[in-house]
């Protein structure tokens, strides 16, 4: 099997895909977003508790899609737990960049971000998939528009 | 300087199963001969768009390298000669689906666009609680213009069911069919679940209770020979690029009479007989609907696909895919986990297929690295996804230049598939 696939479908991966964390409905949820990816027909709704100090209390998703796009999505809803909206946009950022950026190292990410970014570094395999990094993103995109107050996120 | 017409000459119809010669065909396929990330392509995506025999390339480039021009314009010698070779090809497409005239074929983009002109110029005569009726496995392109439609003039859409197997349920059709039925607007093949539908039937019911067919041959006209008189079709669109032709050029065969009382779709040159700011009358069809510098170039490349897929003949591609089909299904079903969608017994040559807890979309990436081209998707076909509840299938559609080998390679990475997922 090839390395570039090993990359992308990491054990980790796999897992999260097969068994996403979170894919539930929360109760008490003040934001949310559906994003969609029209290339494939993958669908996530991003479910945010958000307390009276604009943190993110909870987090969580439904919806079906690939692995990278279901692992994305699951992996994601247990890095934002406790981060302001500042936070999580900065994080999608670092994030974007990870799935992106040919050689992008966490030393280029925000100090804050490393931790966070060091659990999401199994999803750099996609930057060898280009096509395959809108699956990747997603969950963020949806998390983004659900702090906007859109509902709706596309990946076009 | 070569002609087209003469760069193949079609072989007996009788004995042309026994001369296909599928890697003789290959060989004509330059791009069957390229490698992906480091193995042969596999090409399994036809149904999506074919590849192009050298002769459809040649033809382009020798229009372009010694005779190009403008058509319908030029007072001067290239200009004929090419406008000759463009009319010319209308006979061929005449030809390719037996139309009484040439006259009867538009050249349009493409399917999408052929019926686009269909529910603007005729559509548009349509009164609201008029009825159109379409199927659960049409394409976008069949569906979306009549939303449209719908839209201008308050149509009502109806939707004929299909059967659990992929076949057209004919019995739910015939009930549906009524004193507002104006037009029906079915697919000849369909390009997920390969289901041919039984369409000499569909027009014949339609034609007792009054209404009108549009055929969409997208795929029809590449795995059979289709002849719309026998089939008395009304309106039948099909596309060049799945065709072994080049992009950006199908056509619409109307029936003459039809045609000639349908006002223009597009306005602008090479469709008017006069223009003047107080009035303007239009040229008659097919030109009527033909606005603008048509794809000249794409449509001397249809010719020659045409003259390409009648050398080879079409009974002959039907017998090699047909066989290819049942190796394929036959090979595809001893895969652990694989579920095929459509098993109608009338079925061209494609395999719309999902793997157990495994999104096709990873399929496709996977398989992709070992040089294996299939889509994955919904196939602009979301209503029927939706009807057979799954988001996306994997899709294998073969074209003439396909192997058994191919599936083989296929049926190869998909258990690369199922290894590394475990
Ligand atoms: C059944 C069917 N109809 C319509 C189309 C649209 O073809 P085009 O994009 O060339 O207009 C396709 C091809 O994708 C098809 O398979």
């Amino acid at each position: 099997m090839d390395d570039l696939l090993r990359d992308l479908y990491q054990e980790v991966i796999l897992d999260h895909g097969k068994h996403p964390r979170n894919l539930r409905h929360p109760e008490g949820a003040n934001r949310q977003a559906r994003g969609y990816n029209p290339l494939c027909g993958d669908q996530v709704t991003i479910y945010l508790v958000e307390d009276e100090d604009g943190r993110i209390a909870d987090v969580a998703f439904e919806g079906k899609g690939c692995a990278i796009s279901m692992a994305s999505a699951s992996m994601m809803t247990e890095v934002l737990r406790g981060k302001t909206e500042a936070e999580a946009r900065r994080l999608f950022d670092d994030f974007h960049r990870l799935c992106t950026e040919d050689g992008f190292t966490l030393d280029q990410a925000y100090a804050e971000d490393r931790e966070a970014l060091e659990r999401l570094q199994v999803l750099s395999g996609v930057r060898a998939f280009p096509v395959r990094v809108k699956c990747a993103t997603l969950a963020w995109h949806a998390m983004t528009a659900a702090l906007d107050g859109e509902g709706q996120a596309t990946t076009e | 300087m070569a002609s087209v017409e003469t760069m193949r000459t079609p072989t007996a119809g009788d004995n042309s199963v026994q001369a296909f010669d599928v890697e003789r065909v290959r060989a004509d396929f330059p791009v069957l001969q390229q490698s992906v990330h480091g193995k042969p392509l596999t090409y399994l995506d036809s149904g999506a768009s074919a590849q192009k025999p050298k002769a459809v390339l040649e033809a382009m480039d020798e229009v372009y390298r010694t005779c190009y021009a403008n058509v319908h314009r030029g007072a001067y010698y290239f200009s004929q000669h090419l406008t000759d070779r463009y009319e010319s090809v209308r006979t061929k497409v005449a030809g390719l689906l037996n139309a009484a005239s040439d006259q009867e074929i538009v050249f349009t983009r493409n399917v999408t666009e052929a019926i686009n002109l269909v529910a603007h110029s005729f559509g548009n005569s349509l009164s609201a609680g008029d009825e159109v009726i379409i199927s659960e496995m049409e394409h976008h392109a069949n569906i979306v213009p009549w939303q449209l439609l719908r839209d201008r003039v308050g149509i009502n859409l109806k939707v004929v069911p299909i059967a659990d197997d992929g076949s057209f349920r004919l019995d739910a059709y015939e009930s549906m069919l009524g004193p507002r039925t104006r037009l029906v607007a079915i697919t000849h093949t369909s390009n997920v679940l390969g289901t041919v539908t039984p369409m000499k039937e569909i027009i014949r019911l339609a034609h007792k209770a009054g209404a009108l067919v549009l055929v969409d041959g997208a795929q029809a006209v590449v795995h059979s020979k289709v002849d719309v008189r026998d089939l008395d079709a009304d309106f039948y669109a099909f596309t060049g690029h799945k065709l072994y032709g080049p992009t950006a050029i199908g056509a619409l065969y109307a029936k003459a009479e039809l045609l000639k009382e349908m006002p223009p779709f597009l306005g602008g040159g090479d469709m008017i007989r006069s223009v003047s700011f107080a009035e303007t009358t239009y040229a008659d069809p097919p030109h009527r609907f033909e606005a603008g510098t048509p794809p000249i170039v794409e449509a001397i490349g249809l010719g020659a696909a045409i003259d390409y897929v009648n050398g080879i003949g079409m009974e002959a591609i039907s017998a090699h895919e047909a066989g290819l089909l049942a190796y394929a299904t036959e090979r595809l079903s001893a895969v652990e986990g694989l579920t095929i969608y459509g098993r109608a017994k009338e079925k061209a040559a494609i395999v719309s297929f999902t793997l157990d807890g495994i999104h096709p979309h990873d399929i496709g990436t996977i398989v992709d690295r070992e040089g294996v081209a299939i889509r994955v998707g919904h196939h602009c076909a979301q209503p029927l996804m939706e009807r057979f509840c799954v988001p996306a299938t994997a899709r294998a559609s073969m074209g003439l230049y396909n192997t058994t080998d191919d599936i083989d390679v296929l049926v190869r990475a998909l258990e690369k598939v199922k290894e590394l997922f475990g």
